[in-house]
Formats: C-alpha cells, sequence, structure tokens
C-alpha cells in the first residue's frame, strides 16, 4: 500500500479557507462586484464555504456558482469522455470580478478550460483564482491570488482531499507518495 | 483512512466511475445497464447548455461528422445536426437524393468515400436492419445508428428513458405501455430493449397483426384490449402508424385503427391521472391520438424533442471518446 501523509488536518483547512476569505476581502473592495465559482467536483464544495464566511465579513450574501470545465478540456481526445457535471450559475457574471475556486492547482489546465468556459456566461471584469493546494509543475502560465497551502511534490505522488460534503467523517488533505 | 473511495478528482481517471469505452452506438440491445445510465447521466449536463445563452461548447471542436440519411427523415437528422454543432463539430448532410446513390454506388463505397474526407463519425439512418453494423466493420470511423429498417434506433430509446426518468424519477418498476405498430417499429424493439435492461414493465398492445405473441420472448406482456393496457400504465407510449413500412394491409382501414386503439378523451379517463403520454413523432392527429390528447398537460411529445437533442449530444461526446471496437 502507497504511504500517505496527512498534509492539512480539519482545522488547518477551515484556517486557511478563513484566511482565504480575508485575503479576497482586502484585495476586493467592492462587496458587491465578487462572486465565487467553484469548479467540481470538490472546487464547488470550496466555494460554497468561503461564499459563507465572506458574507459574515461582508455583512451580506455573496453570490456563488457552479462551472464544469470538462467540455472544454484540452485532452478529450486523449482518453475516454470524462464525466460531465452540472453547471449552475444564475447570476451575471458580466463586470464582476469571478473568484474561481478549486482544491488542487496543477497543471493549470483545468483553470484554463475554466476561463474559457466562463466566457459562455458573459464578460467578467477580472477573473482570480483561489485554490486550496497549489502543488505545482505548471504547464501553462497560469498563477493563484490565493493559496490555502503550497506543497512540493513529484509527478507520481497524489493530493487527495476529503470533504465532509462527500460523505466522509472528517476534512483531511493528504499526500499520496509515489508506489516503489 | 479512506483516501481511495473519497478521492474522486479528475487527475486521477483511474478512479472515475465513466462506463462507457464503445467506439459506435449500434444498437440498444448490445448495451449494459450501465452504459445506459452514463449516457442519461451525461445527457442531463448537455441539457443545461442548451438552456444558456450561448448553447455551443468546444467539446468537439475540429471533428467532422456525417449524416447519411439514406432514408427520409427531418426531425432526427436536424437533431444530429444541431447536436453536432453545438459540441462545435463540423457537420455534412447526405441525404437519400445525393446523386452516388442514383448512380448506383454501394453503401460501403460511399461510406468509404466519405471516410476518405476524413470523417471521423458517421450518423446513418438505412431501410436495411443491421447497415450500422455493417459499416461499423468496414470502417475506422465511429458509427451511429439514427434507425436501421425495423430493427433499432437507440437513440430515440435513450431520449425516451430520459424523459421518463426526469418526469418520474426512476424508470424501474415503472408500468410502459407501448401502443400501436410495434412490428415495423425499430422505435419499439429500441425501447423494449432499454426498459426491460432497466426494470420497467412492458406492455404491448395494437392489432394482432402488428403485434405477434412473439415480443413476449423479449420480455414483454402482449394485449390486444387496450382500455386493459392502458388503465394501470405509467407511461403510455403511442407509435406512429407505418404506412410506408406496410407492404399489405395490416388492418382493414385508419378509421377502425382509430376506433379500436387511437387514444381518446374517455379511453384516458380511464388511465392513472398522472400517466404521461410519449410519441416519437411526427403523429397523426385524430389517428392514433385525438389532437385534444395530443396537446395536453399529460403529454411529454415536445420534452421528448428538446431530450432527443441533449441525448444525442451526449451520444456523439461519449463515442469521440471510446477507442475499444
Amino acid at each position: 500500500m502507497p504511504e500517505a501523509t496527512v498534509i492539512l488536518t480539519a482545522v488547518l483547512i477551515q484556517r486557511a479557507l478563513t484566511r482565504i476569505a480575508h485575503e479576497i476581502a482586502e484585495r476586493n473592495e467592492n462587496a458587491a462586484e465578487v462572486v465565487l465559482v467553484g469548479i467540481p467536483l470538490l472546487g464547488d464544495h470550496l466555494a460554497t464555504r468561503l461564499g459563507k464566511i465572506l458574507s459574515e465579513i461582508w455583512g451580506e450574501p455573496v453570490p456563488v456558482g457552479v462551472l464544469d470545465v470538462t467540455l472544454h478540456r484540452d485532452d478529450l481526445d486523449q482518453r475516454s469522455a470524462p464525466e460531465v457535471h452540472a453547471t449552475d450559475i444564475t447570476f451575471d457574471i458580466s463586470g464582476k470580478t469571478v473568484v474561481l475556486v478549486d482544491d488542487v492547482l496543477y497543471t493549470g489546465r483545468t483553470i484554463r478550460a475554466a476561463m474559457d468556459a466562463l466566457n459562455d456566461f458573459g464578460r467578467p471584469r477580472k477573473i482570480q483564482l483561489a485554490v486550496l493546494i497549489d502543488r505545482g509543475h505548471r504547464e501553462l502560465p497560469i498563477k493563484a491570488d490565493f493559496v490555502g497551502k503550497n506543497v512540493p511534490t513529484a509527478h507520481g505522488e497524489r493530493i487527495a482531499l476529503m470533504l465532509t460534503e462527500t460523505g466522509v467523517k472528517e476534512d483531511e488533505v493528504v499526500l499520496v507518495k509515489k508506489k516503489i | 483512512m479512506d483516501w481511495r473511495t473519497a478521492d474522486r478528482r479528475p487527475q486521477f481517471p483511474k478512479v472515475w466511475n465513466m462506463s462507457w469505452n464503445k467506439k459506435h452506438l449500434l444498437d440498444i440491445e448490445s448495451l449494459t445497464v450501465e452504459e445506459i445510465n452514463t449516457v442519461l447521466d451525461t445527457a442531463r449536463g448537455f441539457k443545461a447548455v442548451g438552456e444558456r445563452a450561448i448553447k455551443k461548447v468546444p467539446a468537439l471542436r475540429g471533428k467532422t461528422v456525417i449524416n447519411l440519411f439514406v432514408e427520409p427523415s427531418t426531425r432526427t437528422r436536424i437533431s444530429f445536426e444541431l447536436a453536432a454543432q453545438r459540441l462545435s463539430a463540423d457537420l455534412v448532410n447526405f441525404g437519400v437524393e445525393a446523386s452516388s446513390f442514383k448512380k448506383g454506388e454501394t453503401l460501403k463505397d460511399t461510406a468509404r468515400n466519405l471516410e476518405a474526407l476524413n470523417a471521423d463519425m458517421i450518423i446513418i439512418r438505412h431501410s436495411a436492419s443491421g447497415a450500422p453494423h455493417f459499416l461499423s466493420r468496414v470502417l475506422n470511423a465511429s458509427v451511429i445508428n439514427a434507425g436501421d429498417g425495423a430493427h433499432e434506433h437507440p437513440t430515440q430509446a435513450l431520449l425516451d428513458l430520459f424523459t421518463i426518468r426526469e418526469k418520474k424519477g426512476r424508470i424501474a418498476g415503472l408500468n410502459v405501455t407501448i401502443l400501436g405498430d410495434i412490428l415495423y417499429s425499430r422505435v419499439a424493439r429500441s425501447n423494449i430493449w432499454a426498459l426491460t435492461k432497466l426494470g420497467a414493465k412492458v406492455t404491448l398492445c395494437g392489432p394482432a397483426t402488428l403485434v405477434p405473441k412473439m415480443f413476449e420472448r423479449m420480455g414483454c406482456r402482449v394485449t390486444y384490449n387496450v382500455e386493459e393496457a392502458i388503465r394501470d400504465a405509467d407511461i403510455i407510449n403511442l407509435l406512429r402508424i407505418q404506412h410506408e413500412r406496410q407492404r399489405k394491409a395490416m388492418f382493414p382501414s385508419i378509421g377502425e385503427y382509430t376506433q379500436m386503439f387511437g387514444l381518446n378523451k374517455a379511453r384516458l379517463e380511464k388511465t392513472r391521472p398522472d400517466a404521461l403520454i410519449m410519441h416519437p413523432g411526427p403523429i397523426n392527429r385524430g389517428v392514433e391520438i385525438d389532437s385534444e390528447i395530443a396537446d395536453c398537460s399529460r403529454s411529454v411529445i415536445l420534452e421528448q424533442v428538446t431530450n432527443g437533442l441533449a441525448v444525442r449530444m451526449a451520444v456523439l461526446y461519449l463515442v469521440n471518446g471510446g477507442k475499444n471496437p
């Protein structure tokens, strides 16, 4: 069995999200212009959590949407067709600052697809990126604006994020080492 | 630690739960329950795409799709055409009027010529049963069956299932009655395969000449009493009387058919109040269905059309990723 190391515990995940929310609030002066958009399968849950914290900071509700990027991926030809998830953006993003939320930033290709997909819903004034984990190994010129934790990794390793929303008992982020 | 079961993140395809690796969609008979459900789940995402202001996604950008309709069709052809376009594929229509058929070219040669133009997918409708299966053996392109003879019409069955599941929340355990011309109907055959695989109870009804008892071997109940057939139905699926496919008269007259088997207000009153009425179209108002009923709130005929587009997008998307023969 591969070796797994805990990177973030439930308390640390919550602390990181609270810090990211404060950083978003600090960077964006006008609360009315900010919307959060999470990328499934886990970014949408993180976006909902961030939205809750931000609403408390600002004292007004922050719109939270879900954006599935599957149909905008650049590797659809190289694999069997990946699962298509629901997209749910019920507000207008034109002229807004959209904060994309994802769990792990790796090659950057998901974020490229997300920026492409967002165009179909309007023209945001700005797009910012918030991720819980940045594990490096970018293949595109993409950088996160808000990062929960930087984790140096090797290519064969994987990062597994567990959130109570998906049915596990406790939040946790683990790094699974390469099999030898 | 249960990280293996909890981790479903997109970077790791091996833990994904997608059950589709077929290169072609030839029939329902050879599909597994998981594959059928994968199409239905995928179609849900595509239905939402059709409701957006910008109804186009780049999933099949650069792909060439050919609509090879060797038998006339308008709605299925247009549905596939829009499906391909909404996925950003390039599409060419090749119809029965095309000169090559009139000049005597064989289906195989026509299809290989189309493939020589680097077509990635060929959607075929043909009056001969098995024509798509034949093409799938001689071509490298993906082949999608848009109706072959009286054999199968898989996308119609899939869109019917999608509509039922959306409306009723499930398929297993439902009573589905298919009423009309079963013998000549590829829609009926595909629906019977699909519904029985997913656990619905299928009843067939119509004139004895068009609903032979042999269909009981496909796991259906056959009855010739229309009132009894529709009394406990959750779904009533009406099929068109296909004049063009009948070589000789299978019932005395259209008027008699309407009187014996047509769905009218009096018959509808004796069904469950939540029974839905479906029809693959085009409907013959006043023949198999009363005009009034076709437009009533229990009719989901137009929703079937909307769902058909989403299901066909899902099929094109899934076969594009399929690799095995």
